[in-house]
């Protein structure tokens, strides 16, 4: 197996195994643009994102170290102190309920604990209690998305200088909205809950996707660096050639950065339940695959598809082409 | 030039290790100074108790500035501190809210306490006495208590003061702290309260009228050292309020009457106009004048400190702040452990998957990945615990997802810096001056790459709301561990294991072994050798772009092997391209 992923490597580095992320943009940018869109409508049509209680507003209680999973029990704790209310009470990890209510007043809140401590049998340090006002979830994302537009304003900067030219940048960027819009699209197909801790993995992810975008295109500069000078290969298949072999890196990177989190998804969360660690490790792991195909897929070709028109690169990709068919027919 | 450069590596890695053991020995220091404690701290979420995010709330619906914010904070400290809670914290964040952190859970009583709105408001003063309760000895019998025959005229009335009102009078002890309370008394009526100890000054207790000029009607307030007669600055502080309008009416109907029992009398509490925030009395200055104007002065006995609180005070009396809350969490310990330990299982277990994949895809020189993870670890555990010492940074769940995602992250400029090494392996390079030149060529990358993770570091800290700035931070801090490490420990210490048997001959489980990666040796039969130099040129010096013209032109020798060994295959193809054009058409068999 090791010796296979070497032998990849191999291949892909000397461009014997060559994938066409370049050649087959086309094709690639049709299903980003499709994936894109969708991605828009679903929550259009499908009602919108499963919001969690930081945006609706509400207590919630948390009752962990409990043999039983009696959902009755929770909502009948709840309309004892508050008649008429309805509770959502669910079992969300093993020995876990989760009672979710509207706003209630802050000895109502005191009583609800002590009423589910005594139904669940447990203690009533074993009950967690949250309370959240109802702008709170708007304020979060207010401050998200003002984080969202300085990172993308210092980002595009920052690549704009290192790989000094524009291109790379809105290549980058577009690859980063794309994995975004399209992680946001699978959150609210699968209606997992958006909370802010889920917002703030979504502005990581940004960084990730980024960051691995940067590290492709770092060997993308490398390979066409002196292309002009060079007849060896058209603009684009250097390009390619990069993408080629930064592959085993990409998918070595996504392993490594997807391994931590997937534990803490399926091993972390699944036994404590909802809270900040699974809302993190969620975004994260959707969109840090989602970021490797962006990369890959829409990043690089997008990169070439830009630069390839410039009068210079056709030049000296008629070049290229000249020299071929003379050595053709020298063959 | 190779040889050479390896002896750096050594040296590089002791600076390491000097930094490690000084960070060490400063924790060390401090805990056996007995400040610090080898335990990074921990936050609320995990160590158990409440978390309130409140957002203060000016009247009138005003955006809150920094300045104000800073005085809600200091409000709300001094109303948990008055009601016993110790240990809590009381932030600004992001300039908007107000972050209460309790241990336990408060009281219903606390919690109410901490979002009551401040509530100023000026009363006359009806009686002043002692602040010691009077002894039930001493007290009026029912027969000699006041009896009002008449209902009020003014507020400075005598008949407000009914038997109820004076035995709760007599029976009030200022000596003793007073606690907090919630509800505000009722502002048409009077009010039996105290004026706290403050330096010198002893506490004294009142019977004051019903609210005469409220808090809002202030326009502003200063301190000053006080003019005398000739304008002259003498070394008096001074208090200066200006009314609005509005005030300036009320406050010059209220001196005209104030000041009559002045001057007929100095001595007079009747005198005395008490400013009172939150039920207590902050000074109750005697109406020495009538004040028309609506900028009174109020002088005596201040410090410069004193003048500054009063006139703060009276500052954000002004603004009646309340507070939302915005969000209210309480955590039990058992749960904040629980969920630690949850948060370590899963970052040990993410931990060894990432060992593991190290080990399958590198092999020997996974180990070196094991190593400088382990290194960052160290480093990062003892930033932690130093900043939880020095700035009390705690370590909060969110945090500790920080930490985790960083493993990944961190082995991620390993493999950046691996694969390098391996180009140039599979180039035909020796071990050594693969590492040297894989180096070169990562370095950027992993620069680059590493400014982009802190930026977002950098921002998310910034902009973060609730607790998950926390992961912002750490993810922040391993960027800069992760760096450290790359260039401290990494590459020096592969640059030393490139001259060891077992990697520099390429052992099959080296992780390097260049047969395995295709590379071709340089020697390559008779009177073949060729010029390693002119490749290492072209890489070593990127902008002498006319030698890498000349070595763009050529091919290297991976890929020569590579066109050389499709060329059978090639000749058969109906196309008959030249082999060096199919290396693009992407074979995918």
């Amino acid at each position: 197996m090791s010796n296979f992923f070497a032998r990849f490597g191999n291949e892909l580095y000397t461009g014997k195994r060559s994938y066409p992320f370049v050649e087959r943009k086309k094709i690639w940018l049709g299903i980003a643009a499709v994936l894109t869109v969708v991605s828009v409508l679903i929550p259009l049509f499908a009602g919108g994102f499963n919001l969690g209680i930081e945006f609706r507003g509400g207590s919630e209680f948390t009752i962990s170290g409990t043999s039983s999973t009696d959902v009755h029990a929770g909502e009948q704790a709840v309309n004892s102190v508050a008649p008429g209310t309805q509770p959502r009470v669910n079992n969300i990890a093993p020995g876990s309920m989760r009672v979710q209510t509207e706003r209630l007043t802050d000895s109502q809140t005191l009583e609800v604990k002590d009423k589910l401590a005594a139904a669940y049998g447990v203690g009533a340090d074993h009950v967690t209690s949250t309370f959240v006002g109802p702008t709170w979830g708007a304020d979060v994302s207010q401050q998200a998305l003002i984080g969202f537009v300085v990172f993308v304003v210092l980002a595009a900067v920052l690549m704009a200088l290192y790989f000094r030219t524009w291109k790379m940048s809105l290549s980058a960027l577009t690859g980063m909205f794309v994995t975004l819009i399209v992680t946001g699209g699978v959150y609210a197909a699968s209606g997992f809950e958006v909370t802010p801790s889920a917002i703030i993995g979504f502005l990581t992810i940004l960084s990730y996707s980024l960051y691995d975008t940067v590290v492709v295109f770092d060997k993308i500069r490398e390979n066409t660096k002196d292309i002009t000078a060079s007849s060896r290969r058209t603009f684009a298949e250097e390009v390619n050639l990069a993408v080629n072999q930064t592959l085993v890196r990409s998918i070595n990177t996504m392993m490594v950065a997807v391994l931590p989190v997937a534990a803490i998804l399926f091993i972390g969360a699944g036994l404590l339940g909802a809270g900040t660690l699974r809302d993190l490790s969620l975004a994260l792991f959707v969109g840090i695959l989602i970021g490797t195909a962006a990369t890959l897929f829409i990043a690089a070709p997008m990169y070439a598809g830009l630069r390839e028109r410039e009068p210079e690169l056709i030049k000296q990709a008629d070049r290229v082409h000249a020299r071929r068919s003379s050595a053709n027919a020298g063959v | 030039m190779a040889r050479s450069r390896t002896r750096p590596g050594l040296r590089t890695l002791i600076s390491l290790g000097v930094i490690l053991l000084a960070l060490a020995g400063i924790l060390a220091g401090g805990a056996i100074a007995g400040k610090a404690s080898w335990a990074p701290k921990l936050a609320l979420d995990l160590e158990g108790g409440t978390q309130m995010i409140l957002s203060p709330k000016v009247s009138g619906g005003s955006q809150i500035n920094q300045d104000q914010l800073n005085q809600a904070v200091e409000i709300i400290r001094q109303r948990v501190d008055g009601s016993g809670v110790s240990e809590a914290e009381i932030s600004t964040q992001s300039g908007r809210n107000v972050i209460v952190s309790l241990p336990g859970t408060p009281s219903a009583q606390t919690r109410q306490l901490i979002q009551a709105s401040a509530d100023m408001n000026f009363r006359p003063v009806l009686t002043a006495g002692d602040p010691a309760a009077v002894p039930q000895a001493q007290q009026l019998t029912d027969d000699k208590l006041p009896k009002p025959t008449a209902a009020p005229t003014n507020a400075s009335d005598d008949n407000w003061v009914t038997a109820d009102v004076y035995k709760q009078f007599e029976a009030l002890d200022c000596t003793q702290p007073q606690p907090e309370k919630t509800d505000r008394s009722d502002p048409a009526k009077p009010l039996v309260t105290c004026q706290p100890a403050s330096g010198a000054q002893p506490a004294i207790k009142y019977i004051l009228g019903p609210v005469e000029v409220v808090g809002t009607d202030i326009a502003g307030s200063t301190f000053q050292l006080q003019q005398g007669q000739q304008g002259a600055v003498t070394n008096e502080w001074a208090v200066n309020i200006q009314f609005n309008s509005d005030g300036t009416d009320k406050f010059k109907a209220v001196t005209q009457r104030l000041n009559g029992y002045y001057v007929a009398n100095q001595n007079s509490p009747k005198a005395q106009f008490a400013i009172v925030l939150d039920d207590k009395v902050l000074s109750a200055p005697r109406t020495l004048a009538v004040i028309t104007d609506g900028r009174p002065q109020i002088t005596g006995n201040f410090t410069q400190q004193s003048a500054q609180t009063l006139s703060d005070q009276l500052r954000y009396g002004a603004l009646p702040i309340s507070f939302d809350i915005q969000s209210e969490e309480q955590i039990s310990a058992t749960l904040g452990t629980q969920q630690l330990e949850m948060g370590l299982l899963a970052g040990g277990i993410g931990l060894l998957l990432v060992v593991v994949y190290s080990l399958f895809q590198y092999r020997a020189l996974g180990f070196v990945t094991i190593f400088s993870l382990v290194v960052a670890g160290v480093l990062t555990y003892l930033a932690i615990a130093i900043l939880g010492w020095t700035e009390n940074y705690r370590l909060s769940l969110a945090g500790v997802a920080g930490l985790i995602v960083a493993i990944g992250q961190t082995a991620d400029s390993f493999i950046v810096y691996f694969e390098r090494i391996r180009d140039e392996l599979r180039e035909g390079r020796g071990l050594v001056s693969a590492v040297e030149n894989g180096w070169k060529r990562a370095k950027r990358t992993v620069l680059a790459s590493k400014a982009v993770n802190l930026l977002a570091a950098v921002v998310l800290y910034f902009v973060a709301v609730g607790n998950v700035r926390g992961f912002a931070f750490t993810l922040g801090l391993t960027a800069i561990a992760d760096l450290i490490v790359v260039f401290l420990f990494t590459h020096p210490t592969l640059q030393t294991l490139a001259r060891t048997k077992f990697f520099g001959e390429g052992h099959r489980f080296s992780g390097l072994d260049p047969e395995r990666l295709g590379a071709v040796p340089l020697y390559r039969g008779a009177g073949r050798l060729r010029e390693a130099s002119e490749a290492a040129k072209s890489t070593l010096k990127p902008k002498n772009a006319a030698a890498m013209g000349e070595a763009g032109r050529r091919m290297t020798i991976a890929e020569r092997r590579a066109a050389d060994s499709q060329k059978p295959t090639e000749m058969t193809s109906t196309s008959g391209r030249s082999s060096r054009a199919s290396e693009n058409t992407g074979e995918e068999n």
